[in-house]
């Protein structure tokens, strides 16, 4: 077993402890802190995969952004009652049973699958991932439209967030 | 050196956990939290799938990152509604938002 091993195995049980933790925690503000636990993993899986720029964007935005975003949230919308009672609703053994058994699943197509034994290819020293994906996201061959359409999605998001949470007047309509 | 099974069997766990949440919490930011979840496993997948299988082409980072837009969107989106929802009804208890029910 390489040293790469170990640490994959270390993160990886580090952040699936996490995402347990998320799902079911009584308080949402220590959720909303193992979530930023669990995307500080995922970050370094990124890495692990040569994923540079995903990495730092990872951390950028989900972790400087999403998460405080919902820290605000939370408190926002802190009410008593929420902490005490219970967490989950009536379902919830269905909803883990669904959990497992797509779980399961999920392994049995691995196992069938011959790809999942794919050798790692080594990286070409000529090409940089990092300058490969900021060609393709604005070159007309390859992803441009994509990415034109996700930033109007995001302005449109923008705007929609300030006109739904805009406080209302009771008798202005 | 890392199996790719290894990522696929972690990012499926990852889904799994997530997809609980989103079914059985109550609370509708834990459940967006759950969507985050579910999210970065689909995202570690798009990754390992173009680290090992297509690595010259560069389509599953690309892709990647529209997943963190969208992810972007969604939660602005979605904690503006709950904001507005706390307002006028005082809880986002995820079974007693029936706003739109009739």
């Amino acid at each position: 077993m390489t040293a790469v091993q170990i640490i994959f195995i270390v993160v990886a049980a580090v952040t699936l402890g996490a995402a347990i933790m998320v799902v079911t925690t009584r308080k949402l503000l220590h959720a909303a802190i193992w979530l930023i636990l669990t995307l500080f993993g995922v970050a370094i899986f990124y890495v692990l995969l040569n994923a540079g720029f995903l990495a730092v964007a990872q951390v950028v935005i989900y972790i400087g952004a999403i998460a405080i975003l919902m820290i605000f949230a939370i408190m926002l919308t802190r009410q008593l009652a929420i902490d005490i009672g219970p967490q989950v609703n009536r379902g919830w053994p269905w909803a883990l049973l669904i959990s497992l058994l797509l779980f399961g699943s999920l392994i049995w197509l691995f196992s069938n699958w011959s790809g999942v034994s794919t050798e790692l290819p080594t990286l070409s020293s000529r090409v940089d991932p990092l300058r490969e994906l900021g060609v393709s996201l604005v070159s007309p061959n390859a992803y441009v439209i994509p990415f034109e359409l996700v930033s109007v999605l995001l302005l449109a998001a923008l705007i929609g967030s300030i006109i739904v949470a805009w406080p209302r007047k009771e008798n202005e309509d | 050196m890392i199996p790719l099974s290894w990522y696929l069997i972690f990012a499926a766990a990852l889904f799994c956990i997530g997809l609980y949440g989103v079914l059985a919490r109550k609370n509708a930011i834990a459940i967006l939290m759950g969507i985050e979840l579910m999210l970065n496993a689909v995202n570690i997948n798009l990754v390992a799938f173009w680290r090992y299988r297509a690595p010259d082409m560069i389509a599953g980072q690309a892709w990647a990152v529209m997943v963190f837009a969208v992810a972007a969107a969604e939660v602005a989106v979605g904690l503006a509604l709950f904001i507005s929802i706390y307002r006028t009804r005082k809880t986002i208890a995820a079974d007693e938002i029936n706003l739109m029910k009739w």
